[in-house]
């Protein structure tokens, strides 16, 4: 099945639908959730509440010995907070730095998590199966309650970052300025957290544990590039989300045996790729010829500047002017120009080389 | 206990002390995440070496997952170096891009592939000791016993050798530098041992018990002591414990083992979080609410130092002038009392003798910008501290 069939499934087969809904309403939101994420530094967050999830579900699943999927989701909601509340609660209240806390907060929480679900699969009860379907990620199991779910959540941080959108634009980048304004920074903070929080807990079960903290930021991180804009960025960032969803989808359910959850994270990390190379204005590849053109410039600077200097002294001392003592190069680039030229076997500068090396020279 | 069971334990104290040496200097170094990054990573080393091999036992498999591991530090490096993101990020796309390339070519080749992602991550302590290692028809033990007790030796050989040179290039890699140490090649070397460990612990434990192996008994000696030898002792100590009581509630839950052996050391670090003598949470509360009423006290003296007149200096106007409660205000009256810094003359409040010299001496140092002198005072002064 190619590419094109496939998209054609989509429009006529209600399961291919459903799921590609679903993986593209969880790119929009991780796109737009991770792209706060990463300029509060907190990209890492992620990948640490992720894993804090996995006992949260285990706990709501023994409590309520269901499977019911909202139910799970809000355990793993209530232990994303908690250890959301812990990292924080270390990193200012001791001396140990964010990285020890996230460390700490994602093993210690996943394998509390492991502790519970391997005890959950040697109880004697039938209905256990299958959760670990959190761990990897399975969009198959996607079904239309659960898209619907993503949709209202989307639906919930679009109109929260629509109301809130002016104090949390200033807060992401001057939080103390914020406070003097006026505004409260804890809720503001509480806000975006929980919302975070919230994404990533929806996310578990279609790219699982250990991939969603890319989904997070992976998406941010291209927008980044191509932006200095707030709106702009979250805007490419949710459209980044929902093509690496929506072609990752496709393409492992074209390919054989090919999972969905890590065909998203690699293209959404291709679409990084891409952007730290091509960015326009901040990609490795215009940083490159700027350097070039840089250096380039430079030269025939100070080339025009010796000669300049030569002309004005007369005499003629230090190196002489021979033609074979410059840089072939950058002399057929000056001469192309028209500010210099050879004289005598020795380069001279042209009167328009003068008025330039003399307004240098100033 | 049979035999089995003392293996086990003897390889689970083995892995932890093996972790906790590096985790050490990752925490101190503020890099711990890299360990996170590492452990899923070589996933894809192991993948790589076994398409090279065919052979899940060959040491290969190691190499190969040490080089993944020392890729990822070189990546994150790379990506860093660019300054287009801020450096947590590059750690968080390198690890799961690795991992998905890993669990892909797992997923294509899975009929020829007995690897399952699951004992990778998660490990199972309790079928280590049926990994058996023959030389000939001896029976030599188990091998994950003899893989982590050699990386140990290994890694004690290089702590004690490098000892002095790790300790200035983690707290100062300017001073270590000038002194001829390079921290960038103590780095590497430090990444290249962390890799190796976590290669070495993670086929018994699995890759995020390793995690919780280096960083957490590292973070919790940490919040005890400020002493390098001590912390690597403390963290040691940890890791042993929690490696042996572990496996025991694991025993009595008839759960997972490396699941287990976190829990103990997340309670652990709990336990310190939350007691430790200088550093810990409660301690901290209490240090922030004694300093918030020291501060009440200075200000309230500095009051009546620069007020004569009795108007000032009755205790219904300090209510006002400062805007305490009832209860603060209370509080800090009787502070200053009981430190016989004030005299109460119904209803005018007056400085003593001392606190006279108290106000004094505390100005003298405000004015001349030597405020942390001000903090010694207190020793001086106070007999009860807020």
């Amino acid at each position: 099945m190619s590419i094109l069939e496939y998209f054609d499934l989509v429009i006529s087969d209600y399961t291919l639908r459903t799921i590609t809904f679903g993986t593209a309403a969880l790119g929009a939101i991780c796109g737009m959730l991770g792209s706060f994420a990463v300029l509060r530094k907190q990209s890492l967050l992620g990948d640490a509440i992720s894993h804090a999830a996995l006992p949260g579900i285990a706990i709501a699943f023994l409590i309520t010995q269901t499977k019911d999927n909202n139910m799970l989701l809000f355990g793993a909601l209530i232990s994303g907070v908690i250890a959301t509340y812990w990292i924080r609660g270390i990193v200012t209240r001791t001396h140990l730095k964010t990285d020890a806390a996230l460390g700490i907060i994602l093993s210690v929480f996943f394998g509390f998590g492991m502790l519970l679900l391997t005890y959950i699969q040697k109880q004697p009860n039938a209905n256990q199966a299958g959760l670990d379907k959190y761990l990897f990620g399975q969009a198959a199991t996607l079904v239309t309650k659960d898209v619907k779910m993503l949709l209202y959540v989307l639906g919930i941080s679009l109109f929260i970052l629509l109301l809130f959108w002016k104090e949390l634009k200033v807060m992401l980048f001057d939080a103390e300025y914020t406070q003097t304004l006026g505004f409260n920074v804890k809720f503001l903070d509480l806000l975006i957290t929980f919302c975070i929080v919230l994404a990533i807990v929806l996310g578990l079960q279609t790219v699982g544990v250990v991939l969603m903290s890319a989904m997070l930021l992976a998406p941010a991180a291209a927008a980044r590039q191509w932006t200095d804009k707030l709106w702009v960025m979250l805007f490419l960032a949710a459209i980044f989300g929902i093509v690496a969803g929506v072609f990752g989808t496709a393409i492992s359910a074209t390919g054989d045996n090919l999972s969905t959850g890590p065909v998203i994270v690699l293209l959404a990390v291709g679409i990084v790729i891409f952007s730290f190379v091509f960015s326009p204005t901040r990609g490795l590849l215009m940083r490159h010829f700027r350097f070039k053109k840089n250096k380039k410039s430079f030269q025939q600077t100070k080339i025009l500047l010796d000669l300049y200097r030569k002309n004005k002294s007369e005499e003629g001392e230090g190196i002489p002017l021979q033609v074979s003592n410059f840089p072939v190069r950058t002399m057929k680039e000056l001469q192309d120009k028209g500010l210099v030229h050879i004289e005598d076997n020795a380069w001279q500068l042209t009167t328009d080389g003068i008025t330039q090396a003399k307004n240098i020279n100033l | 206990m049979t035999l089995p069971q003392i293996e086990i334990q003897l390889i689970a104290a083995l892995v932890a002390i093996t972790c906790a040496i590096p985790g050490v200097f990752l925490v101190l170094r503020k890099m711990s995440l890299i360990s996170d990054a590492i452990s899923h990573s070589i996933l894809l080393g192991i993948v790589l070496g076994f398409f090279i091999t065919q052979d899940l036992s060959s040491p290969l498999l190691i190499a190969m997952a040490a080089i993944a591991g020392v890729i990822t530090v070189i990546l994150v490096e790379a990506i860093q170096n660019t300054k287009l993101v801020k450096e947590d990020t590059a750690i968080g796309l390198v690890f799961p891009a690795m991992f998905s390339i890993g669990i892909i070519l797992i997923s294509q080749n899975a009929n020829d592939v007995h690897l399952d992602v699951d004992a990778v991550l998660l490990g199972e302590l309790a079928f280590a000791p049926f990994n058996r290692w023959y030389i000939g028809d001896m029976d030599m033990g188990p091998k994950a016993l003899w893989v982590v007790g050699s990386i140990l030796v290994v890694l004690v050989t290089l702590l004690i050798l490098f000892f002095k040179e790790l300790k200035i290039s983690t707290f100062d890699p300017g001073l270590s530098a000038a002194l001829g140490i390079s921290p960038i090649l103590m780095h590497y070397g430090l990444m290249t041992v962390s890799s190796v460990t976590i290669v070495g612990a993670f086929d018994a434990v699995g890759a995020i018990l390793v995690v919780a192996l280096m960083i957490v008994p590292a973070a919790g000696a940490y919040l005890l002591t400020t002493n390098l030898k001590k912390m690597l002792l403390l963290a040691i100590f940890f890791g042993l414990f929690s490696a042996i009581s572990g496996y025991w509630a694991a025993n009595l839950l008839n759960a997972s083992i490396s699941g287990s052996m976190a829990t103990v050391l997340g309670i652990v670090f709990l336990l310190i979080y939350l007691f430790a003598p200088s550093k810990g949470l409660i301690a901290n509360v209490y240090r922030d609410k004694r300093q918030k009423n020291e501060v009440m006290l200075l200000t309230f003296l500095l009051h009546l130092h620069q007020h004569s007149d009795k108007e000032e200096r009755s205790v219904q106007h300090l209510n006002y002038h400062f805007s305490w409660s009832q209860k603060q205000a209370k509080k800090i009256l009787k502070l200053a009392v009981d430190n016989g810094l004030i005299y109460v003359e119904n209803p005018y409040v007056n400085l003593t003798e001392k606190g006279e010299k108290f106000n004094v001496e505390a100005i003298n140092y405000i004015l001349s910008n030597q405020t942390e002198k001000v903090e010694r005072m207190k020793q001086d002064f106070l007999l009860f501290r807020g």
